[in-house]
């Protein structure tokens, strides 16, 4: 079932980027120790792994981002030193980061353009190229709108513009489909095949392992930093995989026997957003109820209003008109930290935007958002040897990877990060949890962990809004399914009943009008 | 080498390093203007008389209170440029209601102070207000600000002042010397004394240090100024910590000018001494926004202005040599933080190597690199735990 790169691929074109004995040391981590993959040229390599593997690391490596420790890096045959993301540009590698890095007032040409003038200027020739290469292959970009104005579908896809400006015959995409809905992964995996035709090499991370086999053509599993085997995917099923990863089953979503009960917990009514540029509202006439121990789902191709919803019920939105109470008690205007204080837990849906702070250690980051309660403060004052002791129990409880609770939150993996989030939000017993796709970059093993730990506490009366993007998850988890369209729910589901492709046309309005599609490119 | 020892070496070369290069620098100014290079350094760098100790130290602490007006703003990334306008405010505040005298002896003296904080605190709060709700940058609006202050107390001035006989100086009421804040003797036969209000100066940088790092306001503070979104949904409300801080960097702003007020000058008249609040900028950006480092910086202003003095007449070098100097000590020190840190983290990487070589990772997490999967146990605690918690962060005491 495994070949080792050592050995020579059964098939070999040429390579594209072929990496030998690769380290990458950090104080207290080894993230990366040994790595020899081989991806050739016009094929699609994905990459698998626990999280905290060292799959980003490596990535960065071979951006040029961070030097490795050790090891050669050879591109279209050449041994290459890069030692800065413009010498990879240079050898033809874009990459497209975890967390996008789009500037959100500029258009989509300005973003394209930015650190590239040189090529074609900032101005016909370059919109022009723009419209050139997304014609090419299919991404359906309009060189002129404006980044914040865009879905993550097509921020998606302009970051892949961006990489292809650039020239790059290689492109790394690291977690790509975290936070796309199916639909939308279809679509994108349709421009990757398109790329790899045009004879691109495509180097592609991803915790989604139905998709990795669906759509890879190679598949390296990365685990602790090394990589244990190099497999084809007709030759392994998914399982094998995430065995082969963290050596650990699958873990499958499965509803227990409900906990519903019939005292309602948060009552939303008449929910309204007006959009502050004056276009058709943000979210309109959105109501429904969540009881003590249920979990409603939210459904819905991104950019459809689920941001905004979790925000107005956090407190974050002015502008929001209609009425929010929590447990009969109206909440609809306090403040945020009035919320939070009222037992309110929430899983931002961009943990770099609004969970946490990058630069401070992880026990501050504990404290962030419970500075007034305990164990986190104790009066005015911050409680810093309980807020230390809290950590390391969620470090130990939710299986956070991490050298030490004084690093900061920067040096954890991605996956990392959210479990750290997650574990400080379902701390101090919340009465209701806004979950905003609590699994994003989350390992499949670690994956299962939330999910029990989200049950644990429903069955003792949690109440969870719950919104993802995985419609696994979604059927897995809820005991209720509401579809969001355009600021509006639009259908109720019952999980038992629904199937993923009837969800899927759900949300984007198939079968009502045809028109879903607009808020996303 | 022993892990606290380094990061103590590192943590003192990066100022060091700042020193030297301006010293270079300023030297090569020196050498290109013809000017005798060796003469102005000895004059210099030689050791302070007593007299002019005390001068420095008095003038440091006043440098110092600026300087830590300026960093209040810096933890939340707010650029108080104003601290010039908030404490001539201020100042002259505190020198009418304490010329007025209402209160006896020193309740007076504390009612001028508390009047000169809230003082300070208002005039720095219309920047933070004008931020908060119209979003006008604070760097515009304090430096208006600072304009409208020289002309206010001006106008002021020119009402509430009494004319002393014989001078076109004009000036406050005189203090009541109950009301004065005695200085300390500190050397016998010295007549020049340390101002008293070195015991408030020390209270503030405490109080700083105090406020920022152990309290829930300073925690929200410096998390507003990591990332304010992510202070937003923490709960923070980012109009009113805007407000808050200006004003509790705009309070501290107001104690600027008070050592001299209480110490030396005893009312406010047109020569009281201006541009205290642009060397704190300076201070701030040397004293990494921590007390002790701006207690530092202060202290080295205070000095080579101080010694500065008599260049003109010793060396017939003009002084302004040393605000070049000072301006480039600023310049170096950034550079040089960042040259130390990245050498400290190559330094970290090597360590860790090393360690690793010698087997003292591997042994501290033996797993890691055994090959064969253990399916038994998926959630054992991971390789990635290294060796020690507190060894990790080098970079934690320079990037601050
Ligand atoms: N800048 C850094 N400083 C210190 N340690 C780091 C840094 N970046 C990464 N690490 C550590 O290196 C290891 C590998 O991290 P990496 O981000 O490569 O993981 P990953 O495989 O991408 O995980 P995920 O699936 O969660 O994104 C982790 O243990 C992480 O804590
Ligand atoms: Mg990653």
């Amino acid at each position: 079932m495994t070949t080792h790169p050592q050995e020579a691929p059964a098939e070999s074109g040429p390579l594209a980027v072929r990496l030998r004995g690769i380290g990458k040391r950090f104080p207290g981590v080894i993230a990366n120790d040994d790595i020899n993959i081989d991806v050739r040229r016009g094929t699609i390599h994905a990459l698998v792994g626990e999280n905290g593997a060292g799959k980003s690391t490596l990535m960065k490596i071979l951006y040029g981002v961070q030097p490795p420790d050790s090891g050669t890096i050879e591109v279209d045959g050449r041994t290459m030193r890069l030692s800065s993301p413009a010498d990879a540009i240079q050898a033809g590698i874009g990459m497209v980061f975890q967390h996008f890095m789009l500037a959100d007032n500029l258009t989509v040409l300005e973003n394209v353009v930015l650190g590239a003038e040189k090529m074609h200027g900032i101005g016909g020739a370059a919109r022009a190229k723009i419209r050139e290469i997304s014609d090419a292959y299919g991404l359906g970009i309009d060189p002129d709108r404006r980044v914040e104005d865009l879905g993550v579908g097509a921020r998606q896809r302009v970051e892949i513009l961006k990489v292809l400006y650039r020239g790059a015959r290689t492109i790394i995409l690291d977690e790509p489909t975290a936070v796309l809905v199916p639909q939308e992964v279809e679509e994108l995996f349709d421009n990757l095949r398109e790329l790899k035709r045009e004879g691109l090499a495509v180097i592609f991370i991803s915790h989604k392992l139905d998709e990795v086999l669906s759509v890879a053509d190679d598949i390296t599993v990365i685990r602790r930093g090394t990589t244990v085997a190099t497999v084809e995917p007709a030759s392994v099923t998914s399982r094998q995989l995430a065995e082969l990863m963290v050596g650990s089953e699958l873990p499958t979503p499965q509803t227990e026997a409900s906990t519903v009960t019939d005292h309602v917990l948060l009552e939303v009514r008449e929910l309204r957003l007006p959009d502050p540029a004056g276009g058709r509202e943000l979210l309109s006439d959105v109501s429904f109820r969540i009881h003590r121990g249920e979990v409603l789902g939210i459904a819905g191709v991104e950019g459809n209003g689920q941001s905004e919803l979790v925000e107005a019920i956090m407190g974050m939105r002015p502008g929001m008109t209609g009425r929010i109470l929590l447990d009969g008690e109206p909440i609809g205007r306090l403040s945020t930290r009035a919320r939070r204080e009222a037992g309110i837990g929430y899983i931002p849906e961009d943990r770099h935007r609004h969970g946490l702070l990058l630069d401070a250690p992880l026990w501050e980051n504990r404290v962030l958002g419970h500075q007034t309660r305990r164990p986190s403060a104790r009066g005015g004052l911050i409680d810093a040897r309980a807020a230390r002791a809290d950590t390391r129990r969620i470090v130990e409880n939710y299986d956070v990877r991490t050298p030490g609770i004084e690093v900061h939150a920067r040096a954890l993996s991605g996956g990392n990060q959210q479990k750290l989030i997650v574990g400080r939000e379902m701390s101090g017993d919340p009465v209701l949890l806004i979950a905003s796709h609590p699994t994003r970059g989350v390992d499949v093993g670690a994956q299962g962990a939330i999910w029990d730990h989200i049950k644990t506490a429903r069955r003792a009366g949690l109440a969870v809004l719950l919104i993802s993007a995985d419609l696994d998850e979604l059927i897995g988890l809820s005991d209720r399914i509401e579809v969001i369209l355009r600021g509006r729910l639009v259908g109720e589901f019952d999980p038992g009943a629904v199937t993923p492709e009837q969800l899927g046309s759900a949300m984007t309005g198939a079968g009502q009008d045809s028109a879903g599609k607009e808020t996303d490119a | 080498m022993n892990v606290r020892l380094t990061k103590l070496l590192l943590g003192l070369a990066a100022p060091l390093l700042a020193l030297g290069l301006a010293f270079l620098i300023t030297s090569l100014v020196l050498a290109l203007a013809g000017d005798p290079v060796g003469a102005v350094w000895s004059q210099l760098l030689q050791w302070p008389q007593p007299r002019n100790q005390i001068n420095i130290l008095n003038n440091a602490m006043v440098l110092f209170l600026s300087g830590l007006a300026v960093s209040i703003g810096f933890r939340m990334n707010l650029f108080n440029i104003g601290v010039d306008g908030q404490y001539r405010v201020a100042v002259f505040v505190a020198a009418v209601v304490a010329g007025e005298a209402w209160l006896p002896g020193y309740a007076n003296t504390a009612l001028a102070i508390v009047c000169a904080m809230l003082a300070g605190a208002l005039w720095a709060g219309i920047a933070g207000v004008l931020k908060a709700t119209r979003g006008v940058s604070e760097v515009i609006a304090t430096i208006m600000l600072n304009f409208i202050a020289t002309s206010l107390v001006a106008y002021l001035l020119a009402k509430a002042a009494v004319r002393e006989e014989g001078s076109n100086v004009i000036g406050t009421k005189v203090i009541p010397e109950s009301s004065w804040i005695p200085g300390i003797q500190v050397w016998s036969d010295v007549a020049t004394e340390l101002y008293g209000f070195i015991v408030i100066t020390v209270l503030a940088g405490v109080g700083y240090w105090f406020v920022l790092n152990k309290t829930r306001f300073g925690f929200e503070l410096r998390a507003t100024g990591q990332s304010a979104t992510a202070a937003v949904a923490s709960g923070v409300s980012a109009k009113r910590m805007t407000i808050a801080t200006m004003m509790l960097s705009g309070a501290v702003a107001g104690l600027v000018g008070l050592p001299i007020l209480f110490g030396d000058s005893h009312s406010y008249g047109s020569t009281f001494q201006s541009g205290l609040g642009f060397a704190g900028i300076a201070i701030a950006l040397l004293g990494r926004n921590h007390p002790v480092g701006i207690a530092l910086g202060a202290l080295l202003f205070a000095f080579l202005d101080e010694q500065s003095n008599p260049l003109q007449i010793l060396v017939g070098v003009s002084p302004d040599i040393v605000a070049i100097t000072q301006g480039v000590i600023v310049l170096t020190v950034v550079v040089s933080y960042e040259l130390v840190r990245r050498y400290g983290a190559r330094l970290e990487q090597r360590r860790v190597a090393a360690e690793l070589a010698a087997g003292v990772t591997v042994a501290a997490d033996g797993d890691r690199r055994d090959p064969d999967p253990d399916p038994s146990a998926p959630s054992a605690p991971d390789g990635s735990r290294g060796p020690g918690d507190g060894d990790v962060d080098l970079s934690k005491e320079t990037t601050r």
